[in-house]
Protein backbone atom coordinates (compact mmCIF):
# COMPACT_ATOMS: atom_id res chain seq x y z
CA UNK A 1 0.00 0.00 0.00
CA UNK A 2 3.02 2.28 -0.02
CA UNK A 3 2.87 2.90 3.70
CA UNK A 4 6.15 3.73 5.28
CA UNK A 5 7.26 3.23 8.83
CA UNK A 6 6.19 0.62 11.28
CA UNK A 7 2.62 -0.57 10.83
CA UNK A 8 1.88 -0.97 14.46
CA UNK A 9 -1.59 -0.54 15.85
CA UNK A 10 -0.55 2.84 17.26
CA UNK A 11 0.69 4.24 13.94
CA UNK A 12 -2.34 3.22 11.83
CA UNK A 13 -4.77 6.10 11.37
CA UNK A 14 -8.02 5.83 13.25
CA UNK A 15 -11.29 6.00 11.32
CA UNK A 16 -11.58 9.75 11.36
CA UNK A 17 -9.67 12.72 10.14
CA UNK A 18 -9.96 16.43 10.46
CA UNK A 19 -10.54 18.76 7.50
CA UNK A 20 -12.72 21.61 6.48
CA UNK A 21 -16.15 20.46 5.35
CA UNK A 22 -15.91 22.74 2.29
CA UNK A 23 -12.63 21.18 1.25
CA UNK A 24 -14.04 17.66 1.53
CA UNK A 25 -17.29 18.42 -0.28
CA UNK A 26 -15.62 20.41 -3.04
CA UNK A 27 -12.97 17.74 -3.49
CA UNK A 28 -15.68 15.14 -3.98
CA UNK A 29 -17.73 17.30 -6.32
CA UNK A 30 -14.85 18.44 -8.48
CA UNK A 31 -13.47 14.97 -9.04
CA UNK A 32 -16.67 13.23 -10.06
CA UNK A 33 -18.45 15.64 -12.38
CA UNK A 34 -21.06 13.96 -14.54
CA UNK A 35 -21.30 15.81 -17.85
CA UNK A 36 -24.52 16.37 -19.73
CA UNK A 37 -23.26 16.58 -23.33
CA UNK A 38 -25.24 19.02 -25.44
CA UNK A 39 -23.43 18.64 -28.74
CA UNK A 40 -24.85 20.49 -31.73
CA UNK A 41 -21.92 20.95 -34.11
CA UNK A 42 -18.25 20.30 -34.82
CA UNK A 43 -17.33 21.09 -31.19
CA UNK A 44 -19.14 17.89 -30.29
CA UNK A 45 -16.61 15.95 -32.40
CA UNK A 46 -13.78 17.45 -30.35
CA UNK A 47 -15.76 16.72 -27.22
CA UNK A 48 -16.04 13.07 -28.24
CA UNK A 49 -12.29 13.02 -28.85
CA UNK A 50 -11.82 14.46 -25.39
CA UNK A 51 -13.92 11.69 -23.91
CA UNK A 52 -12.17 8.95 -25.88
CA UNK A 53 -9.03 7.08 -24.95
CA UNK A 54 -6.27 9.43 -26.14
CA UNK A 55 -7.35 12.43 -24.08
CA UNK A 56 -9.46 10.42 -21.66
CA UNK A 57 -11.89 12.54 -19.70
CA UNK A 58 -12.07 9.61 -17.27
CA UNK A 59 -8.82 10.86 -15.72
CA UNK A 60 -10.90 13.63 -14.17
CA UNK A 61 -13.82 11.45 -13.11
CA UNK A 62 -15.97 12.60 -16.04
CA UNK A 63 -16.33 9.42 -18.07
CA UNK A 64 -19.91 8.94 -16.98
CA UNK A 65 -21.96 10.85 -19.55
CA UNK A 66 -25.40 11.64 -18.23
CA UNK A 67 -27.91 11.63 -21.03
CA UNK A 68 -30.57 12.40 -18.47
CA UNK A 69 -30.32 15.96 -17.17
CA UNK A 70 -31.58 14.83 -13.78
CA UNK A 71 -28.38 12.86 -13.22
CA UNK A 72 -25.92 15.45 -14.46
CA UNK A 73 -23.66 18.04 -12.83
CA UNK A 74 -22.14 19.94 -15.69
CA UNK A 75 -23.85 20.95 -18.91
CA UNK A 76 -21.36 21.14 -21.77
CA UNK A 77 -22.79 23.07 -24.70
CA UNK A 78 -20.55 21.97 -27.58
CA UNK A 79 -21.59 23.86 -30.68
CA UNK A 80 -23.83 26.58 -31.98
CA UNK A 81 -27.23 27.13 -30.44
CA UNK A 82 -30.04 28.17 -32.79
CA UNK A 83 -33.03 30.01 -31.35
CA UNK A 84 -35.13 26.93 -31.87
CA UNK A 85 -32.94 25.06 -29.36
CA UNK A 86 -32.90 27.88 -26.79
CA UNK A 87 -36.00 26.65 -24.91
CA UNK A 88 -34.58 23.11 -25.05
CA UNK A 89 -31.25 23.92 -23.40
CA UNK A 90 -33.08 26.12 -20.88
CA UNK A 91 -35.34 23.23 -19.95
CA UNK A 92 -32.41 20.84 -19.68
CA UNK A 93 -30.65 23.33 -17.42
CA UNK A 94 -33.76 23.76 -15.28
CA UNK A 95 -34.10 19.99 -14.94
CA UNK A 96 -30.55 19.51 -13.70
CA UNK A 97 -30.39 19.29 -9.89
CA UNK A 98 -28.10 21.52 -7.88
CA UNK A 99 -25.15 21.70 -7.69
CA UNK A 100 -24.72 22.33 -11.42
CA UNK A 101 -22.30 24.10 -13.67
CA UNK A 102 -22.18 25.03 -17.36
CA UNK A 103 -19.26 24.95 -19.78
CA UNK A 104 -19.69 26.89 -23.01
CA UNK A 105 -17.44 25.13 -25.50
CA UNK A 106 -16.26 26.98 -28.59
CA UNK A 107 -16.80 30.33 -30.26
CA UNK A 108 -20.41 29.73 -31.35
CA UNK A 109 -21.71 28.64 -27.97
CA UNK A 110 -19.90 31.52 -26.27
CA UNK A 111 -20.69 34.37 -28.68
CA UNK A 112 -22.57 33.11 -31.73
CA UNK A 113 -19.23 32.95 -33.55
CA UNK A 114 -19.41 33.66 -37.26
CA UNK A 115 -23.18 33.13 -37.19
CA UNK A 116 -24.36 36.67 -36.50
CA UNK A 117 -27.69 35.84 -38.14
CA UNK A 118 -31.42 35.71 -37.65
CA UNK A 119 -31.33 32.10 -36.50
CA UNK A 120 -28.58 32.01 -33.88
CA UNK A 121 -28.37 32.72 -30.17
CA UNK A 122 -25.50 35.18 -29.65
CA UNK A 123 -23.92 33.35 -26.73
CA UNK A 124 -25.65 30.77 -24.55
CA UNK A 125 -25.17 33.03 -21.52
CA UNK A 126 -28.27 34.89 -22.74
CA UNK A 127 -30.17 31.68 -21.99
CA UNK A 128 -28.37 29.89 -19.13
CA UNK A 129 -25.64 31.08 -16.73
CA UNK A 130 -22.16 29.96 -17.81
CA UNK A 131 -19.23 29.11 -15.54
CA UNK A 132 -16.40 28.46 -18.00
CA UNK A 133 -16.01 29.68 -21.59
CA UNK A 134 -13.65 27.62 -23.74
CA UNK A 135 -12.47 29.59 -26.80
CA UNK A 136 -11.61 27.97 -30.12
CA UNK A 137 -13.25 26.99 -33.37
CA UNK A 138 -13.46 24.24 -32.37
CA UNK A 139 -11.27 24.05 -29.27
CA UNK A 140 -8.78 21.22 -29.25
CA UNK A 141 -9.34 18.56 -26.60
CA UNK A 142 -6.52 20.07 -24.55
CA UNK A 143 -8.49 23.33 -24.57
CA UNK A 144 -11.60 21.65 -23.23
CA UNK A 145 -9.54 19.80 -20.61
CA UNK A 146 -8.05 23.12 -19.52
CA UNK A 147 -11.59 24.45 -19.20
CA UNK A 148 -12.54 21.44 -17.10
CA UNK A 149 -9.52 22.05 -14.84
CA UNK A 150 -10.54 25.70 -14.50
CA UNK A 151 -13.98 24.49 -13.46
CA UNK A 152 -12.32 22.22 -10.86
CA UNK A 153 -10.51 25.27 -9.56
CA UNK A 154 -13.74 27.23 -9.40
CA UNK A 155 -15.54 24.43 -7.59
CA UNK A 156 -12.76 24.09 -5.05
CA UNK A 157 -13.16 27.79 -4.23
CA UNK A 158 -16.86 27.46 -3.41
CA UNK A 159 -18.20 27.41 0.12
CA UNK A 160 -21.33 25.94 1.62
CA UNK A 161 -21.67 29.10 3.68
CA UNK A 162 -22.69 31.01 0.56
CA UNK A 163 -26.39 30.30 0.30
CA UNK A 164 -26.78 32.27 -2.92
CA UNK A 165 -24.47 30.00 -4.84
CA UNK A 166 -26.95 27.16 -5.28
CA UNK A 167 -30.11 29.21 -5.66
CA UNK A 168 -32.21 28.67 -8.76
CA UNK A 169 -32.81 31.69 -10.97
CA UNK A 170 -35.91 31.08 -13.09
CA UNK A 171 -36.57 33.38 -16.02
CA UNK A 172 -37.95 36.69 -14.83
CA UNK A 173 -41.04 38.62 -15.82
CA UNK A 174 -39.32 39.79 -19.00
CA UNK A 175 -38.88 36.17 -20.04
CA UNK A 176 -35.15 36.80 -20.23
CA UNK A 177 -32.21 35.91 -18.02
CA UNK A 178 -30.36 39.16 -18.69
CA UNK A 179 -31.66 42.74 -19.00
CA UNK A 180 -32.94 43.31 -22.58
CA UNK A 181 -30.38 46.10 -23.15
CA UNK A 182 -27.55 43.71 -22.40
CA UNK A 183 -28.83 41.21 -24.95
CA UNK A 184 -29.31 43.91 -27.61
CA UNK A 185 -25.71 45.04 -27.21
CA UNK A 186 -24.42 41.64 -28.24
CA UNK A 187 -25.07 42.15 -31.93
CA UNK A 188 -23.87 45.64 -32.77
CA UNK A 189 -22.51 46.28 -36.27
CA UNK A 190 -19.23 44.70 -37.27
CA UNK A 191 -17.69 43.05 -40.30
CA UNK A 192 -19.79 42.72 -43.41
CA UNK A 193 -22.98 43.17 -41.45
CA UNK A 194 -22.48 46.93 -41.04
CA UNK A 195 -24.97 47.75 -43.77
CA UNK A 196 -27.64 45.46 -42.44
CA UNK A 197 -30.49 47.43 -40.99
CA UNK A 198 -33.59 46.30 -39.22
CA UNK A 199 -36.87 47.16 -40.85
CA UNK A 200 -38.83 46.89 -37.62
CA UNK B 1 -31.03 19.71 -74.80
CA UNK B 2 -33.06 17.02 -73.09
CA UNK B 3 -35.56 15.53 -75.64
CA UNK B 4 -38.26 15.70 -72.97
CA UNK B 5 -38.42 19.45 -73.59
CA UNK B 6 -39.58 18.87 -77.16
CA UNK B 7 -42.10 16.31 -75.99
CA UNK B 8 -43.42 18.81 -73.44
CA UNK B 9 -43.86 21.47 -76.13
CA UNK B 10 -45.71 19.00 -78.30
CA UNK B 11 -48.03 18.03 -75.46
CA UNK B 12 -48.57 21.37 -73.66
CA UNK B 13 -47.90 23.93 -76.41
CA UNK B 14 -47.69 27.50 -75.18
CA UNK B 15 -47.79 26.58 -71.51
CA UNK B 16 -44.15 25.62 -71.86
CA UNK B 17 -41.89 28.65 -71.83
CA UNK B 18 -38.28 29.01 -72.81
CA UNK B 19 -35.75 26.25 -72.29
CA UNK B 20 -32.02 26.65 -71.73
CA UNK B 21 -29.02 24.43 -71.17
CA UNK B 22 -27.04 25.53 -68.15
CA UNK B 23 -23.78 23.76 -67.26
CA UNK B 24 -24.98 20.75 -69.23
CA UNK B 25 -28.37 20.58 -67.48
CA UNK B 26 -31.61 21.20 -69.33
CA UNK B 27 -33.84 23.79 -67.68
CA UNK B 28 -37.39 24.28 -68.87
CA UNK B 29 -39.74 27.06 -67.73
CA UNK B 30 -43.41 26.20 -67.25
CA UNK B 31 -46.57 28.26 -66.79
CA UNK B 32 -47.26 28.35 -63.01
CA UNK B 33 -50.92 27.45 -63.55
CA UNK B 34 -49.95 24.20 -65.28
CA UNK B 35 -47.15 23.03 -63.02
CA UNK B 36 -48.93 20.11 -61.34
CA UNK B 37 -50.33 18.84 -64.62
CA UNK B 38 -46.95 19.08 -66.35
CA UNK B 39 -45.09 17.35 -63.54
CA UNK B 40 -47.68 14.60 -63.32
CA UNK B 41 -47.35 14.05 -67.05
CA UNK B 42 -43.55 13.92 -66.76
CA UNK B 43 -43.81 11.39 -63.98
CA UNK B 44 -46.44 9.08 -65.42
CA UNK B 45 -45.89 9.11 -69.17
CA UNK B 46 -44.05 6.16 -70.67
CA UNK B 47 -40.81 7.39 -72.17
CA UNK B 48 -40.51 10.21 -69.60
CA UNK B 49 -40.74 8.40 -66.24
CA UNK B 50 -39.32 11.19 -64.11
CA UNK B 51 -40.37 9.27 -61.03
CA UNK B 52 -37.97 10.80 -58.53
CA UNK B 53 -38.48 14.35 -57.25
CA UNK B 54 -34.98 15.17 -56.05
CA UNK B 55 -35.71 18.60 -54.63
CA UNK B 56 -38.08 21.52 -54.59
CA UNK B 57 -36.44 24.85 -53.90
CA UNK B 58 -36.71 28.50 -54.86
CA UNK B 59 -34.43 31.30 -56.01
CA UNK B 60 -34.82 35.04 -55.57
CA UNK B 61 -32.45 37.16 -57.61
CA UNK B 62 -30.92 40.41 -56.49
CA UNK B 63 -32.46 42.22 -59.47
CA UNK B 64 -35.86 43.35 -58.11
CA UNK B 65 -37.45 43.11 -61.56
CA UNK B 66 -36.76 39.41 -61.92
CA UNK B 67 -39.47 37.07 -60.69
CA UNK B 68 -39.00 34.55 -57.94
CA UNK B 69 -38.33 31.08 -59.34
CA UNK B 70 -39.50 27.82 -57.87
CA UNK B 71 -37.28 24.95 -59.01
CA UNK B 72 -38.22 21.29 -59.34
CA UNK B 73 -35.31 18.90 -59.77
CA UNK B 74 -36.52 15.72 -61.43
CA UNK B 75 -34.70 12.49 -62.10
CA UNK B 76 -35.76 9.37 -63.95
CA UNK B 77 -34.41 6.38 -62.08
CA UNK B 78 -35.23 4.05 -65.01
CA UNK B 79 -33.65 6.16 -67.71
CA UNK B 80 -31.05 7.90 -65.51
CA UNK B 81 -31.90 11.31 -66.94
CA UNK B 82 -32.24 14.53 -64.95
CA UNK B 83 -34.51 17.45 -65.81
CA UNK B 84 -34.90 20.81 -64.09
CA UNK B 85 -38.33 22.44 -64.27
CA UNK B 86 -38.82 26.04 -63.19
CA UNK B 87 -41.80 28.31 -62.71
CA UNK B 88 -41.58 32.08 -62.43
CA UNK B 89 -43.72 33.90 -59.87
CA UNK B 90 -43.80 37.71 -60.28
CA UNK B 91 -43.00 39.32 -56.94
CA UNK B 92 -45.89 41.79 -57.11
CA UNK B 93 -48.41 38.98 -57.50
CA UNK B 94 -49.56 36.34 -55.07
CA UNK B 95 -46.80 33.80 -54.46
CA UNK B 96 -49.10 30.82 -54.92
CA UNK B 97 -48.62 27.53 -56.67
CA UNK B 98 -50.36 24.17 -56.86
CA UNK B 99 -48.81 21.65 -54.51
CA UNK B 100 -47.29 18.54 -56.08
CA UNK B 101 -47.80 16.42 -52.95
CA UNK B 102 -50.62 14.56 -54.76
CA UNK B 103 -47.99 13.52 -57.33
CA UNK B 104 -45.05 12.83 -55.01
CA UNK B 105 -45.68 12.30 -51.29
CA UNK B 106 -42.06 13.25 -50.75
CA UNK B 107 -42.78 16.82 -51.82
CA UNK B 108 -44.45 17.44 -48.45
CA UNK B 109 -41.43 18.64 -46.46
CA UNK B 110 -39.71 20.14 -49.51
CA UNK B 111 -42.66 22.45 -50.13
CA UNK B 112 -42.88 23.26 -46.43
CA UNK B 113 -39.26 24.39 -46.57
CA UNK B 114 -39.92 26.63 -49.58
CA UNK B 115 -42.93 28.06 -47.75
CA UNK B 116 -40.88 28.62 -44.59
CA UNK B 117 -37.92 30.29 -46.30
CA UNK B 118 -39.58 32.13 -49.22
CA UNK B 119 -43.25 32.48 -48.34
CA UNK B 120 -44.55 30.62 -51.39
CA UNK B 121 -47.99 29.18 -50.61
CA UNK B 122 -48.73 25.76 -52.06
CA UNK B 123 -52.41 25.22 -52.78
CA UNK B 124 -53.63 21.79 -51.78
CA UNK B 125 -50.68 20.98 -49.51
CA UNK B 126 -51.97 18.73 -46.70
CA UNK B 127 -50.03 20.39 -43.88
CA UNK B 128 -48.42 23.68 -44.88
CA UNK B 129 -46.53 24.77 -41.75
CA UNK B 130 -43.07 26.14 -41.17
CA UNK B 131 -40.51 23.38 -40.94
CA UNK B 132 -37.13 24.92 -40.04
CA UNK B 133 -38.20 27.98 -38.09
CA UNK B 134 -40.65 27.44 -35.25
CA UNK B 135 -44.30 27.80 -36.16
CA UNK B 136 -44.98 31.04 -34.31
CA UNK B 137 -41.99 32.71 -36.00
CA UNK B 138 -43.20 36.20 -36.91
CA UNK B 139 -40.25 37.91 -38.56
CA UNK B 140 -40.98 36.91 -42.14
CA UNK B 141 -39.30 34.66 -44.67
CA UNK B 142 -35.53 34.48 -44.03
CA UNK B 143 -34.25 33.73 -47.53
CA UNK B 144 -36.07 36.64 -49.19
CA UNK B 145 -33.75 39.38 -50.37
CA UNK B 146 -35.56 42.04 -48.32
CA UNK B 147 -35.00 40.08 -45.12
CA UNK B 148 -32.20 41.58 -42.95
CA UNK B 149 -29.44 39.09 -42.14
CA UNK B 150 -30.03 39.42 -38.41
CA UNK B 151 -33.82 39.31 -38.62
CA UNK B 152 -36.33 42.07 -38.02
CA UNK B 153 -36.64 42.03 -34.24
CA UNK B 154 -34.09 43.16 -31.69
CA UNK B 155 -31.84 40.49 -30.20
CA UNK B 156 -33.60 40.66 -26.83
CA UNK B 157 -37.00 40.23 -28.48
CA UNK B 158 -35.70 37.28 -30.48
CA UNK B 159 -34.33 35.58 -27.35
CA UNK B 160 -37.54 36.32 -25.46
CA UNK B 161 -39.72 34.85 -28.19
CA UNK B 162 -37.44 31.85 -28.60
CA UNK B 163 -37.51 31.07 -24.88
CA UNK B 164 -41.29 31.20 -24.95
CA UNK B 165 -41.62 28.49 -27.59
CA UNK B 166 -43.04 25.36 -26.09
CA UNK B 167 -40.64 22.76 -27.46
CA UNK B 168 -43.22 19.99 -27.54
CA UNK B 169 -46.29 21.98 -28.51
CA UNK B 170 -46.37 21.15 -32.21
CA UNK B 171 -44.87 17.70 -32.25
CA UNK B 172 -47.10 15.67 -29.99
CA UNK B 173 -46.51 11.96 -29.58
CA UNK B 174 -49.63 11.37 -31.69
CA UNK B 175 -48.08 13.29 -34.54
CA UNK B 176 -44.83 11.40 -34.29
CA UNK B 177 -46.52 8.02 -33.99
CA UNK B 178 -47.11 5.71 -36.90
CA UNK B 179 -50.82 5.34 -36.12
CA UNK B 180 -52.01 7.99 -38.56
CA UNK B 181 -50.08 6.55 -41.46
CA UNK B 182 -51.15 2.99 -40.78
CA UNK B 183 -53.69 2.81 -43.60
CA UNK B 184 -51.14 4.09 -46.09
CA UNK B 185 -48.57 1.40 -45.33
CA UNK B 186 -47.97 -1.43 -47.82
CA UNK B 187 -50.07 -4.53 -47.17
CA UNK B 188 -47.16 -6.70 -46.06
CA UNK B 189 -46.00 -4.12 -43.54
CA UNK B 190 -49.54 -3.83 -42.16
CA UNK B 191 -49.69 -7.59 -41.87
CA UNK B 192 -46.39 -7.72 -39.99
CA UNK B 193 -47.50 -4.92 -37.69
CA UNK B 194 -50.84 -6.57 -36.99
CA UNK B 195 -49.00 -9.71 -35.93
CA UNK B 196 -47.46 -7.52 -33.29
CA UNK B 197 -43.99 -7.59 -34.76
CA UNK B 198 -43.37 -4.04 -33.57
CA UNK B 199 -45.46 -2.34 -30.96
CA UNK B 200 -49.23 -1.95 -30.95
CA UNK B 201 -51.42 -0.87 -33.82
CA UNK B 202 -54.89 0.64 -33.56
CA UNK B 203 -57.82 -1.72 -34.11
CA UNK B 204 -59.76 0.96 -35.96
CA UNK B 205 -58.31 3.56 -38.26
CA UNK B 206 -58.25 6.96 -36.52
CA UNK B 207 -61.40 9.08 -36.75
CA UNK B 208 -59.69 11.76 -38.77
CA UNK B 209 -59.14 9.60 -41.80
Amino acid sequence: MGLTGPTTVESLSPNWLTTRLDALVNWARANSLWPMPFGTACCAIEFMATAASRFDLARFGMERMAFSPRQADVLICAGRLPFKLAPVIRRIYDQMPQPKWVISMGACASTGGIFDTYAMVQGIDTVVPVDVYVPGCPPRPEGLLYGVLLLHKKIKGETLANGDLRREHPLGVTGLRLPPEAVDELSEPFGNSVHQTRSA
Amino acid sequence: MNPSVGALRERFGRRIGRAVVSCGDSVVYVDPAAIREVLRWLKETAGQQYNYLVDVTAVEYRDPERPLEVVYELFSLERRVPLRVKVELPKDGALELDSVVPVWRGADWLEREVYDMFGVTFRGHPDLRRILMWETYAEGYPLRKDFPLRGRFSRSEQVRQALNIHPEAHYSMEELSIADAYQDLPADVRERLSRGERGEVPEQPPESR
